[in-house]
């Protein structure tokens, strides 16, 4: 870059900062480049593809089925979401109908994941601005949510729990009971959340007012998910471009007006307690039937396209399938919420502090599996 | 410590009991390096999760002296967990080449051993052991907490039979 | 006013457009297929009628061709529209539509790392996934990789 050589208005040279890719507070694998005047930003450069895994090419090597495997492996936090746009996709361009049952357990399993993007979205951006102990409390309620995944499919992490036509195998024995309790004991943490940190005057200091992004911005840049919604646009796939059996439920989409870090926190917090809202109306819904429809051995879907927008805990999660009709996909596309929202980076980290890079860049809540692909 | 790792045990040794202080020097080095692995923090995909759950309190690595560091300065073992990609496999040598001697690696999950469900992918490198030695590899896909420590007690264990008279590991890889 | 509205107007107004193969569309969503000169034109349109929200910007290699996909959304009224347009394999160029959507910056990025596809206009085109240097576009059909460094 030659951005070393440019003066500032007292004849100063700038500096060039390097952060990342190891880092860290970048989340994993992002590098920022800053040109500095003084300790203000004069440009920010996001420099992303460090793990540029080329996931889309091995999409067309791949059956359908490895395919939702595969997707556990795009935002590694939110695995049950990304299967559960896979399947959502591929069951459009079959035209299969999904039985009740399943349809209920692929929505627990992906709000019970929102639940855990947003604890940890809670302990990772708490800890950048210096909450060590809020970490440990996020790991710790979340180690009790995979213990629920794990009774369900086995994995940790990488669960590829869905199916085409429904998902792979039902609740184990008192799963029911455990996630109420489970949901019980979320709802008095989160108190112990709200006094350790969001009425911190450190916490707040450091977040409020920092990092705004207007509404004309939220549309020009595409951001999506908690990021739109902090900044007063009330819009959630969920709810205005429904999919499953989501309007069969009871649930508020919180909005905020101020679009700066702490509203962006704010709407994690609100949105887990939504979440936790539609897992109790799933647990009494839930009744006994099919958790499988009856689709091929081979999925080989007919010659077509289809573009399947969900509501992931980052943003817009949607895929853009083609088929032409053999056992692979033709081309798969990720619309990644975390790779359309991190643009914005470039645009309002100018003028902005060294200090609050950080906690701009937490408080977007980026994956860099999904940024990169 | 560059005098006595590099010259005084070849030196001791013609003296008679010169083992029995090299055996002895050797016990109390490889003790104290084993008990405290200081490792980067530096995480590539999936995998770092469970680096980060086997750092948090259910699984607490602490109690094997394992205290994460920021900087490779500071750190003598590194945790290769994830996916290792062409262009961030420069970036790794780089990271291992600035850490101190001696430094260790594990890699963890079969992204680093050995490509994993990305062996045929084009930006992949197919392990990382053709960037960076590797000491002990970690199964999983991601492995899990109880996996990664089970890694370190066999690095444990490996640093445990180490003698000064290699020089640790620079000798090895020199 | 729904999507086959505009559809019908944007085919009015200009020259050469058409509805894109709506039996191989399975999600609903209507699609145009636009000659490449009128794109920023017609996406010029679509956002002073209210299309605000590019939701996705995506390129297909159909081998003979190579194909961009446009998705908008109006949020306010919820409707949706596919923009497609076909592209000339050996020298493909359109324009960007980053003055209108500077969402479109990385996305127009990425298809010009992996796909090859130009886009005149665009403030800072260059390799966004890749690294630097690295020759050939991965998402195309005929894509062969050579051996590294680290095979």
């Amino acid at each position: 870059m030659t951005e070393n050589t440019l003066k500032d208005k007292d004849g100063f040279e700038t500096m060039y900062l390097n952060m990342g890719p190891q880092h860290p507070s970048t989340h994993g694998v992002l590098r920022l480049g800053l040109v500095l005047d003084g300790e203000v930003i004069i440009k920010a450069e996001p420099d992303i593809g460090y793990l540029h895994r080329g996931m889309e090419k091995l999409a067309e090597s791949r059956t359908y089925q490895a395919n939702i495997a595969m997707s556990d492996r795009f935002d590694y936090v939110t695995s049950m979401n990304n299967n559960f746009v896979t399947a959502l996709a591929v069951e459009k361009l079959l035209g299969v109908e999904i039985p009740k049952r399943a349809q209920y357990l692929r929505i627990l399993m992906a709000e019970l994941n929102r639940v855990v993007n947003h604890i940890l979205f809670f302990g990772f951006f708490a800890m950048d601005l210096g909450a060590t102990t809020a970490l440990i409390f996020g790991f710790r309620e979340r180690e009790e949510a995979l213990e629920l995944f794990e009774s369900v499919c086995g994995a940790r992490l990488t669960y590829n729990y869905f199916r085409v036509g429904g998902v792979s195998r039902d609740l184990p024995a008192g799963f029911i009971e455990k996630a109420g309790n489970f949901v019980k004991m979320m709802r008095s943490r989160l108190k112990d959340y709200d006094d350790l940190v969001t009425g911190n005057v450190i916490f707040q200091d450091r977040s409020v007012g920092i990092g705004r992004i207007s509404k004309e911005d939220v549309l020009a840049y595409s951001l999506s998910g908690p990021v739109m919604r902090a900044s007063g646009i009330k819009y959630d796939i969920r709810k205005d471009d429904t999919y499953s059996v989501y309007r069969e439920f009871d649930f508020e989409v919180p909005v905020r007006e101020n679009g700066d870090c702490f509203d962006r926190y704010m709407m994690r917090m609100l949105e887990l307690r939504e979440a936790l809202k539609i897992i109790e109306q799933v647990l009494i819904k839930l009744e006994p039937g099919e958790i499988l429809a009856k689709v091929p051995k081979i999925i080989k879907p007919p010659a077509g396209e289809a573009y399947v927008r969900t509501e992931s805990p980052k943003g817009e999660l949607a895929l853009y399938l083609v088929s032409d009709g053999t056992a692979n996909p033709y081309r798969l596309h990720l619309r990644a919420p975390s790779f359309i929202n991190l643009q914005i980076l470039q645009k309002i980290l100018t003028g902005v502090k060294v200090a609050d890079v950080i906690a701009i860049l937490g408080s977007i809540d980026i994956t860099l599996g999904e940024v990169d692909r | 410590m560059g005098i006595l790792l590099d010259e005084a045990p070849y030196i001791l040794e013609n003296f008679p009991g010169g083992g029995i202080v090299i055996t002895s020097a050797d016990w109390f080095i490889n003790w104290s390096r084993a008990n405290s692995l200081w490792p980067l923090t530096f995480g590539l995909a999936c995998c770092a999760f469970e680096m980060i759950s086997a750092n948090m309190s259910k699984y607490d690595l602490d109690r094997f002296g394992v205290f994460p560091r920021p900087t490779p300065r500071q750190a003598d073992l590194i945790f290769v967990a994830g996916t290792l990609t062409k262009k961030m496999a420069p970036r790794l040598k780089k990271l291992y080449d600035q850490m101190g001697e001696p430094k260790y690696v594990i890699s963890m999950g079969s992204c680093s051993n050995t490509g994993g469900p990305f062996y045929d992918s084009y930006a992949v490198v197919k392990g990382v052991d053709k960037v960076i030695p590797v000491d002990v590899y970690v199964a999983g896909c991601p492995p899990r907490p109880e996996n990664l420590i089970e890694g370190i007690k066999k690095l444990q264990e490996k640093i445990k039979k180490d003698t000064i008279k290699n020089n640790g590991r620079a000798k090895i890889f020199k | 006013m729904d999507a086959q509205k505009y559809l019908n107007e944007i085919k009015g107004r200009f020259p050469g457009t058409a509805d894109a193969a709506p039996e191989r569309i399975k999600d609903g969503v209507p699609a145009l297929l636009c000659p490449a000169p009128f794109l920023f034109e017609i996406v010029k349109y679509l956002k002073a009628e209210g299309f605000n929200y590019l939701m996705d910007l995506c390129a297909t290699d159909y081998r003979d061709s190579l194909e961009v996909i446009y998705h908008f959304c109006a949020l306010e009224t919820n409707v949706k529209l596919t923009v497609k347009v076909r592209l000339d394999r050996e020298k493909p160029e359109l324009a960007s539509i980053t003055p209108l959507y500077p969402g479109a910056d990385w996305q127009e990025r990425e298809a010009f790392d992996l796909l090859g596809i130009n886009f005149p206009g665009h403030p800072d085109l260059k390799n966004l996934l890749l690294p630097c240097g690295w020759e050939g576009h991965p998402l195309r059909k005929d894509y062969s990789r050579k051996p590294d460094q680290y095979d």
